[in-house]
């Protein structure tokens, strides 16, 4: 137990330097850049409009007080941390004046469940699929199974989402391909909208588990390849274990451990997956937000957006660590 | 090497599919350089003809040749690819090779830089890049920003294979006969991680014009040079699907397809070239 607690502390003490590095490094990189956000608001907002001089001259002094830009590099860092603790980034100019927390929050659930979903599904599938595959070697079905996650696994996010769109909205339209449920439903706890966000989630959904699948696939035949020639498992066929116990409870689960690292490590890259699915697919979701305020010049919802999503990510890296005792006797008994 | 080269060949159909796949790819980039039109023009041909005799992928709406625009496009981004691989390798062997050898708070130190850089989520990092840089952001300064956080997974790998080097006999007699540390890393252990680096070259290609491309569909970078990922870009805010210039989008997915199928072949033949044990399966020995 009392490993257990050194090994939680030292990832915590990970997660706080990670969360740090990355939110610090979110605010140098906007804030040394040379485009300045106030000039920017001021052209966006005058360029369709005549405005009287001493007008624009208010709104610069306005929005440089908003955005405090005119204070010192340092106490501006300081200011952002203390304001973003209480959760506060400012006033979003993309839709003025709801806070910038308050439209990522919003977007925050339809990521979180994509992205929840589409990992349990890849990970599941493509983990049990890939032991048997290690495992029975000589099987022709795992082997044309290989054959296909090796032909689809390097294609990027953006191009597998973009087939899918062309064969489900061009050729063979049976599924939604934008939003995130239909126009003429209320949204709450009631099944036509439960089964609307379903059917809606099924094609990002897809995408994201046809690309994850085949990395978890081969990643597990190597493994536990790898592993069936143990002595201890040749120890085992001999004595006569049956072989799903030898399988699910000797091969596998040593063949998880490495699995489960891997995981924390892709999670940040299939984040970005989650992010460029959404675009396509216009599902209602953080990265959908990031293009919007990106296109729209919103800079403090970017900063939000970016944020969030790296202090999530390292969250959920820290979760998924959390996990190894549960696989790994070891990290407990010490 | 040519023997390694033959030997792969010949048992490993995977890595012959690859070459061939990144062989027609790299050659069909290498038209370019006798490309008879200036790929950055617009308006120099019909618009909108589909492929025929004359023009073999089709004009697009931008009155482009298909032919001409793709095997620039599929320079450009090749060179991007290379560009990001070498120089991220060049920071994963250094801190690979220095993190495993020199062990104690060096290695403490570098590996926790190392897993910082793992947990950040690449592309809104990239978003926020472009977001600041607008049209100052480059493909070389793309291609510097991408190298700065595709080296992390690389490095732990080369970190592993060091650790088992310091500890066998060479290191030791390296080291007695008083080679410097900078020699014993580049002269002794970088020939044993050079497999890893080759094959992780691959993947490192394959993640960032993966990258490249999908930030270029979305208008996130410099939309006047000719990459696969702009080439969509422009055919998408043409809407090519919905007028039917279906050549516009078709060409350029299956040459991306190829490429990135090309690589990972490669890729995944070298890893097992590098694993004895199955090498040694596959021959049959």
């Amino acid at each position: 137990m009392h490993g257990y607690l050194l090994f939680v502390g030292k990832r915590a003490l990970q997660l706080l330097a990670v969360v740090f590095f990355g939110v610090s490094a979110t605010f140098l990189v906007t804030h040394l850049s040379p485009i300045s956000p106030v000039e920017a608001a001021l052209g966006r907002m005058t360029a369709r409009s005549n405005f009287a001089p001493e007008a624009i001259a208010a709104m610069r002094a306005a929005l440089t007080d908003m955005y405090g830009v005119n204070e010192p590099l340092l106490s501006q860092y300081i200011n952002f941390w203390s304001r973003l603790l209480r959760g506060d980034l400012g006033p979003s100019l993309l839709a003025f004046p709801t806070p910038a927390m308050t439209l990522v929050m919003r977007a925050m659930p339809w990521t979180v469940g994509l992205l929840i979903t589409a990992i349990l599904i890849t990970f599941t599938i493509g983990n049990i699929l890939g032991g048997l595959a290690g495992y029975n070697q000589d099987n022709r079905f795992f082997k044309a199974f290989g054959i296909i996650a090796i032909g689809i696994q390097p294609i990027p996010y953006y191009i597998v989402a973009f087939i899918l769109l062309i064969i489900f909205g061009f050729l063979w339209p049976v599924l939604p391909i934008s939003g995130g449920f239909a126009m003429n439903v209320t949204p709450g706890w009631n099944w036509p909208f439960i089964s609307s966000v379903l059917q809606h989630a099924i094609l990002p959904a897809l995408s994201l588990v046809l690309v994850g699948f085949g990395g978890w696939f081969l990643g597990m035949r190597a493994l536990v390849s790898n592993v069936v020639t143990e002595d201890y498992v040749t120890y085992a066929e001999l004595a006569g274990v049956d072989r799903r116990t030898i399988v699910g409870g000797y091969v596998m689960r040593n063949a998880l451990v490495p699995q489960l690292t891997a995981l924390a490590m892709t999670l940040g890259g299939v984040f970005s997956g989650t992010v460029i699915t959404e675009q396509v697919f216009n599902y209602p979701g953080l990265g959908s937000l990031l293009i919007d305020a990106v296109n729209a010049g919103d800079y403090s919802l970017v900063l939000a957006v970016s944020t969030v999503s790296v202090t999530a990510v390292a969250v959920a890296i820290f979760i998924v660590d959390l996990l190894y005792p549960i696989l790994d006797p070891r990290v407990r008994a010490e | 090497m040519f023997a390694v080269l033959r030997d792969l060949i010949r048992y490993n159909i995977e890595f012959s599919i690859g070459l061939v796949l990144v062989g027609v790819v790299v050659i069909f980039a290498g038209l370019s350089f006798l490309a008879p039109v200036d790929p950055s023009l617009i308006y120099m041909t019909i618009p909108d003809q589909p492929p025929s005799a004359q023009y073999w992928f089709g004009t697009n709406s931008r009155g482009q040749d298909m032919f001409w625009q793709l095997s620039a496009a599929m320079r450009n981004s090749l060179l991007f690819g290379l560009t990001v691989a070498v120089l991220s390798r060049v920071i994963s062997i250094a801190v690979g090779l220095l993190s495993g050898y020199l062990g104690g708070w060096v290695d403490r130190v570098l590996m926790f830089i190392n897993d910082i850089f793992v947990a950040v989520p690449i592309f809104p990092v990239l978003v926020l890049f472009y977001f600041v840089l607008r049209n100052n952001l480059d493909s070389l300064t793309l291609a510097l920003i991408m190298a700065c956080f595709g080296w992390p997974f690389d490095a732990r790998l080369i970190r592993s294979v060091a650790l088992g080097l310091k500890h066998r006999e060479f290191t030791r007699h390296a080291v007695f006969a008083g080679m410097s540390t900078r020699k014993v890393l580049l002269e002794e252990h970088l020939p044993y991680v050079m497999p890893i680096v080759f094959s992780t070259f691959m993947n490192n290609m394959l993640w960032s014009i993966g990258l490249e491309v999908t930030l270029a569909v979305l208008g996130f970078t410099n939309i006047n040079n000719p990459t696969i990922g702009t080439v969509l870009y422009w055919a998408n805010s043409h809407s090519a699907m919905v007028v039917g210039v279906w050549w516009w989008i078709v060409i350029p997915v299956i040459l991306i397809v190829m490429t990135f199928l090309g690589l990972f072949l490669l890729a995944i033949s070298m890893n097992e070239y590098i694993d004895p044990r199955s090498r040694l399966r596959r021959m049959g020995a």
